[in-house]
């Protein structure tokens, strides 16, 4: 028989050494990678942050982090996936909260953050903290002017009894904006901009009503802010 | 062996040209294509797969001995993936926005076949100095390539370049290059170019043989 000519066989103690050798190598590498650079990772993530509130609420001298405990507002030091602030100015006066929203875009889920305000009743400040829109269509809703304009006085006044909003959050056809809880669309970007609408509304249908409830009785907390 | 005739420097130099990953072997092309549409964007890309070039291919190098040749592929990968791994969180280290901008493409850099292909090929073959110089070499090669096809894409889907206008405002931007199939109209382009050249380079290299014999 013409039999091929065997290989020399490789030792299964060689193999099994490689791979555990090489996986203790690489968890060595992650590891020592991952410490190095935590703390600054950490402090880039607090900064931008810290920015992207400043940014939507320029008074904001101090944030206090707050999360809804059954229907309430309470102050937290944990770090949540979608955080919630209050946001105090130089007198430690409340000027309003921020807080951060997730929802399905085109491509992927947008995370943003926005500001409400007390006195007006409004979305007064909006910012696209992640988001990976189509370049070019999608991705205008971080630039297109008119689009930003939405959101100097977006109203959300809550009904009578001051459970649920008024007017739910509503994404119209670009130009056709005629009352100031609409948000005008961006032609070319619908998906995109009724997915913000969509996700605003959500967010703010839950957190408004605890925020306008609560928000006055939590103190700013003089050291755990930004 | 003909690795002996090679010199260091031609094993540094192959990438940037004659075995340029992009425009000739046309290796990596997911990258090249979907992060190509800024020219900062582009120059990311390829310092951070430059990065990991060069760290699996020195450790694919020195451990060459140590891995036998069934547990290959899945030694290599994990060297690849750590590497990568490492270079996501130096980049957030370094900038969260261009971390945002780079988004899904940076751990897509294990699948990269450039950087397999070249542990494979060449580092799991010669020694650590050439693996480093043939993986600075192709790392550069691939940068230059996607800065090549991301200054195209910016300046005609943006009217600018590394994020400063340099055409009119009047100028009508063509959405069409900063989107995925504007990669495919750059590359095209740059194909192009890239191959008349060599074709030039040939003609006149057989030429001047002819008048040589």
């Amino acid at each position: 028989m013409n039999a091929p000519a065997l290989q020399p066989q490789t030792s299964a103690w060689s193999i099994y050494r490689a791979m555990v050798g090489i996986g203790a190598f690489c968890a060595l590498v992650i590891v020592v990678v991952f410490q190095t650079t935590a703390a600054r990772i950490r402090e880039n993530q607090e900064r931008y942050l810290a920015a992207a509130i400043s940014d939507v609420l320029p008074a904001t001298r101090r944030t206090t982090a707050v999360a809804a405990e059954d229907g309430k507002l309470v102050t937290t030091g944990e770090s949540l996936a979608l955080p919630v602030f209050l946001s105090y100015d130089d007198q430690n006066q409340l000027v309003g909260a921020v807080v951060t929203a997730e929802g399905m875009g085109y491509q992927d889920n947008i995370r943003v953050l926005y500001s409400y305000s007390f006195e007006q009743n409004a979305i007064v400040g909006f910012k696209i903290l992640d988001s990976k829109e189509t370049p070019g269509l999608g991705d205008r809703a971080e630039k297109e002017p008119h689009f930003i304009a939405n959101f100097e006085a977006l109203d959300v006044s809550l009904n009578d009894r001051g459970d649920a909003l008024e007017n739910p959050i509503v994404t119209v056809k670009q130009g056709e904006k005629t009352d100031p809880w609409q948000i005008d669309g961006i032609t070319g970007a619908t998906i995109t901009s009724v997915a913000i609408g969509n996700l605003l509304n959500d967010s703010a249908k839950v957190w408004i009503p605890i925020l306008e409830k609560d928000a006055a009785a939590i103190q700013a907390d003089a050291g755990g802010g930004q | 062996m003909a690795s002996k005739e090679v010199t260091p420097t031609d094993e540094f130099v192959k990438g940037l040209w004659r075995d340029n990953p992009v425009f000739v072997q046309v290796l990596g092309m997911c990258p090249a294509l979907a992060v190509s549409n800024t020219a900062m964007n582009a120059l990311a890309m390829g310092l951070a797969t430059t990065f990991v070039l060069l760290m699996s291919g020195l450790s694919v190098s020195l451990l060459r001995s140590f891995i036998p040749r069934e547990a290959r592929i899945v030694t290599f990968i994990c060297i690849i993936a750590t590497f990568v791994t490492s270079v996501d969180y130096l980049i957030q280290a370094i900038s969260l926005e261009l971390h945002r901008a780079l988004g899904a493409f940076i751990a897509l850099i294990v699948v990269n076949c450039l950087i397999l292909g070249r542990a494979e090929a060449f580092a799991s073959k010669n020694r650590p100095g050439r693996a480093l110089l043939d993986g600075f070499g192709m790392g550069i090669g691939f940068t230059l390539a996607l800065l090549f096809i991301g200054v195209v894409r910016e300046i005609l889907g943006s009217g600018s370049i590394f994020g400063f206008a340099i055409l009119p405002d009047n100028f009508q931007t063509w959405t069409v290059m900063v989107l995925p199939s504007g990669g495919f109209f750059a590359m095209a382009l740059w194909l192009l170019i890239v191959n008349r050249l060599k074709q030039r380079g040939a003609e006149a290299e057989k030429q001047a043989k002819g008048v040589a014999s």
